[in-house]
């Protein structure tokens, strides 16, 4: 939510769901609501939702209070504990959370889980991580969810009934035995069906960004924009209501030819497009932000905002076939992907969106995202001649932003960009 | 009227300028020591270069003159050495003068004066090496600046002196440099220009060069035209590490990735790949055809390897950064170095040294270290796919370029061409020029308007 500007309705939308899903979390004792800890690629919302639990999202929790600026003091919780100071720093900020009484970003209390879901996608840390929080909620209930990875590229019948069936006897009857009701498939039909429909809309509000100038930030607001279905409101009308409501504002900016929203106000004028690859920084978020803004640099596409979903790619929830829709899901999240087929998706960005140049911004403590970003850059500035640039930092570790290296890299990158605009519009050699 | 643009490079040890005409040759190019005021070693780096063009002038206007001796380049170059002589006499001059001053103020009755007695020698001491060393050792290139040629003088005639008191004397000069360093002098070409023919003319290094001969009469009106001659620069371009404290408008900053590209591309057209080790920055840059950098990687986090890594390393064995490639050179062998750390690699290096390991062995086992650091560098950024350019400080360290050809041949193939400029530390002021040249033609125009730099 962009801070010092006109909320639009959209906003003031967001903030009440969220809001009220914390409240909600800390009043679970008054109203016996049970709690499931899970994580974002490749939840299981809508199934939650049909149990009537609430989740909790453990990274969310992380990137919010790095943005609150609380992660770094929880880090340092976490590393007195043992923790190295290369483990995954959302699982340091999330421990070093719960040993400061478990407040979450909203300053309201996160209730204790009843059932830990792991629904691991694409992210082995999830499984340690799960195995720490194991050992702080001694004989809370675990439910494994194991999502094969895309290895060739394609989802085979046999990886589909294998997750089918991992949801039959292992998912469902935990959720039964946690929350005390019965399976309802109606209700996870419903669910589905919302689902469906905020997914239609999410996939219109991104695609925005094809126009020239994009009324919308891709990256760096695109991480709202997919904050209700990340943290728990999929498979809810009210989800539903938030994007309806979030496309007409940008329809709106299209028939206005304005440029995207931004905390520093309005981009006035879009000078270079871009796709990036990698989550952004949350420590220093608007900073980071300011930096492409005070350049005219609107992120057009990117990879991140697509790690609760690649709707864009044709996957809907389909209430007709549940779980396996349900198991369609978990498998075709950003995450799960393999590497070809990532490069696939930011090329395709990069034609559609008609990016002038690609960014990795590389993490330092998240090895499953990391991994395989040079390659991908090199195969992209091979196969598109697009521009490349990299850059390095963490997610909520303010010791790893280094607000003068980051600059000197994008300064450089962002000149080259201009430089080539000049020079190739020229189109003689200049040496 | 002749069109001239200049670029600066900022970096973190030392201060370039180069300034180009309109096909992009290089006409005069300046270098100094990057001192805590910026702005003074940007400006002594472009009157150097001011100064550099005007000799370069000089020279070409006499290579159209008839009746002059074959040897008139070779008087040049030693007209340009005693020119720099004469810059560095007037400042030392000034720091004699400031010598005085903290000799007066810095110590006790006694004490000050026994070292007030002595100064007046050391300075005559040091004044007539320093003078053959420009003149006939050509110390003028070899990009030792005022401080270093001063210190090393300096603290071997205290030493001479055997006084109990060494301390003391070199508090004088620890003082004393500083702000004499920091003193942006404006020199008269023309007097110090005429004053060096005529130093040439009493040396009699040149038979032919004799009082009132055709010769001197042409070189000494060459001057006087010269030295009226207005150089402006029609527009500038400044990089480096310390560009954004250059008095420059915004428009007129650079990033040193382009810079160095554009520049290296310029003197090496088929140069796809480039490489530049300066003082605290590794830089693997991709470029196309163009000049244009396409993709690049730098040093994250640590600068280990670089410019001010070698210049710890001098330190730590006492020896001139000048020395160590050199004595790397002449090792049998190479010592396995481990550490990523300039510090730690200091303790290594002395652990090394105690349990019996030469010198020279181990200073070629840390060039092959950092060369190493280096390759991974250029592996990131996509590897070498054709002609190759090494540019930066480091680049004149012959171990670093022996590791760095070996590794390079080695990993992509034994017909990559590998270049490297004698001038390879002016290539990201080379670029910042050719930038500034083309930014005139660009439909930049309101901050063109802002950027035209006045007259030097």
């Amino acid at each position: 939510m962009a801070q010092e500007v006109t909320k639009e309705k959209s906003m003031l939308l967001q903030k009440k769901m969220i809001g009220g899903l914390f409240d909600e979390l800390a009043h679970v004792k008054e109203s016996g609501k049970k709690v499931v800890y899970t994580f974002v690629p490749g939840n299981l919302s809508e199934l939650i939702r049909a149990f009537d639990m609430l989740p909790v999202y453990p990274e969310i929790n992380a990137l919010q209070s790095g943005m609150k600026k609380r992660s770094g003091g929880f880090i340092k919780e976490a590393e007195k504990l043992g923790h190295s100071e290369d483990v995954c720093t959302y699982v340091k900020c999330d421990v070093g959370m719960f040993l400061n009484g478990n407040k979450g970003p909203a300053d309201t209390q996160i209730p204790p889980p009843d059932l830990l879901l792991l629904s691991y996608t694409g992210c082995f840390t999830f499984m340690k991580w799960f195995e720490t929080l194991d050992r702080i909620y001694p004989g809370v209930e675990v439910a494994m969810l194991h999502t094969p990875y895309q290895e060739d590229g394609k989802i085979t019948p046999e990886m589909r009934a294998y997750m089918v069936k991992q949801l039959k006897e292992e998912v469902i009857p935990k959720m039964e035995k946690v929350s005390g009701k019965k399976f309802d498939e109606a209700k996870l039909k419903e669910n589905l069906q919302h689902s469906a429909d905020a997914e239609d809309y999410l996939v219109q509000i991104f695609e925005s960004a094809k126009h020239k100038p994009s009324p919308i930030d891709g990256y760096f607001a695109g991480v709202y924009y997919i904050g209700p279905v990340n943290i728990g409101f999929r498979g809810t009308p009210e989800a539903t209501e938030y994007y309806k409501q979030l496309l007409i504002e940008i329809k709106e900016r299209i028939r206005l030819g304005k440029g995207p929203v931004t905390p520093e106000g309005e981009m006035k004028k879009e000078r270079f497009r871009l796709v990036v690859e990698g989550p952004p920084n949350w420590t220093n978020f608007r900073e980071f932000w300011k930096m492409f803004y005070d350049l005219g640099v609107v992120i057009v596409a990117s990879s991140y905002t697509k790690v609760g979903g690649v709707f864009d790619l044709g996957f809907r929830h389909n209430p007709e076939k549940p779980l396996e829709s349900l198991s369609d899901y978990c498998m075709t999240v950003y995450t799960n992907h393999n590497l070809p087929q990532r490069i696939d998706l930011l090329s395709k960005y990069i034609k559609e969106y008609q990016a002038d140049g690609f960014l990795v911004n590389s993490i330092k403590s998240c090895n499953s995202f990391s991994a395989g970003q040079l390659m991908m850059m090199r195969t992209l500035e091979e196969r598109l001649e697009v521009p490349v640039g990299f850059i390095e930092s963490d997610l909520v570790d303010p010791r790893y932003f280094s607000f003068s290296n980051i600059k000197n890299r994008l300064d450089s990158f962002f000149q080259m960009l201009e430089q080539r605009k000049i020079i190739l519009n020229q189109k003689t050699p200049v040496a | 009227m002749s069109k001239y643009y200049l670029g600066v490079d900022l970096g973190s040890t030392t201060s370039k300028a180069v300034i180009i005409n309109e096909k992009d040759e290089i006409i005069g190019k300046g270098i100094t020591n990057t001192r805590a005021n910026y702005k003074v070693a940007a400006d002594i780096a472009r009157q150097e270069a001011v100064y550099d063009t005007r000799f370069t002038l000089l020279n070409q206007n006499l290579r159209v003159e008839s009746g002059l001796p074959e040897n008139i380049e070779d008087l040049l170059v030693s007209l340009d050495d005693a020119f720099h002589f004469l810059e560095f006499d007037i400042r030392l001059q000034k720091l004699y003068n400031e010598f005085l001053k903290v000799g007066k103020s810095a110590f006790d009755n006694k004490l000050s004066k026994l070292i007030l007695a002595e100064l007046p020698g050391l300075i005559d001491q040091i004044r007539p090496q320093i003078k053959e060393a420009y003149l006939h050792g050509g110390l003028a290139r070899k990009s030792q600046f005022f401080r270093d040629v001063v210190n090393e003088q300096y603290t071997q005639a205290v030493d001479s002196l055997e006084t109990e008191y060494f301390e003391k004397f070199m508090l004088v000069f620890d003082k004393s440099i500083t702000p004499v360093e920091n003193e942006m002098i404006e020199f008269d070409f023309k007097q110090l220009a005429t004053d060096a023919l005529n130093m040439l003319l009493e040396a009699g290094d040149y038979p032919e060069l004799t009082a009132g001969s055709k010769l001197y009469q042409k070189v000494a009106k060459q001057i006087q035209i010269i030295a009226d001659e207005k150089i402006d620069i029609t527009n500038m371009v400044g990089t480096g590490y310390g560009r954004a404290l250059l008095p420059f408008p915004e428009s007129c900053i650079k990033s040193e990735i382009l810079c160095h590209a554009f520049g290296a591309h310029a003197v090496f057209p088929n140069t796809r790949t480039v490489l530049d080790i300066g003082g605290q920055d590794t830089k693997a840059i991709q470029v196309d055809g163009y000049g244009l950098v396409t993709s690049f990687h730098m040093n994250d986090r640590c600068a280990a390897g670089c410019g001010r890594y070698l210049g710890y390393i001098a330190d730590e064995l006492n020896i001139s950064l000048n020395e160590l490639g050199p004595l790397a050179m002449e090792a049998e062998k190479q010592v396995n170095i481990c550490s990523t750390c300039t510090v730690f690699a200091g303790a290594e290096l002395r652990e090394l040294l105690n349990v019996g390991e030469k010198r020279s062995d181990i200073l070629a086992g840390l060039h092959r270290s950092i060369v190493m650091r280096a390759m991974s560098l250029i592996a990131r950024s996509g590897g070498v796919h054709n002609e190759f350019t090494f540019t930066g400080g480091v680049a004149r360290n012959q171990a670093v370029l022996k590791y760095v050809s070996a590794m390079i041949h080695e990993s992509y193939g034994e017909d990559i061409t590998i270049n490297v400029h004698t001038d390879s530390i002016f290539m990201g002021a080379l670029g910042g020029a050719m930038f500034a040249r083309r930014n005139i033609d660009v439909d930049l125009p309101e901050k063109q308007k802002r950027s035209r730099a006045k007259a030097v």
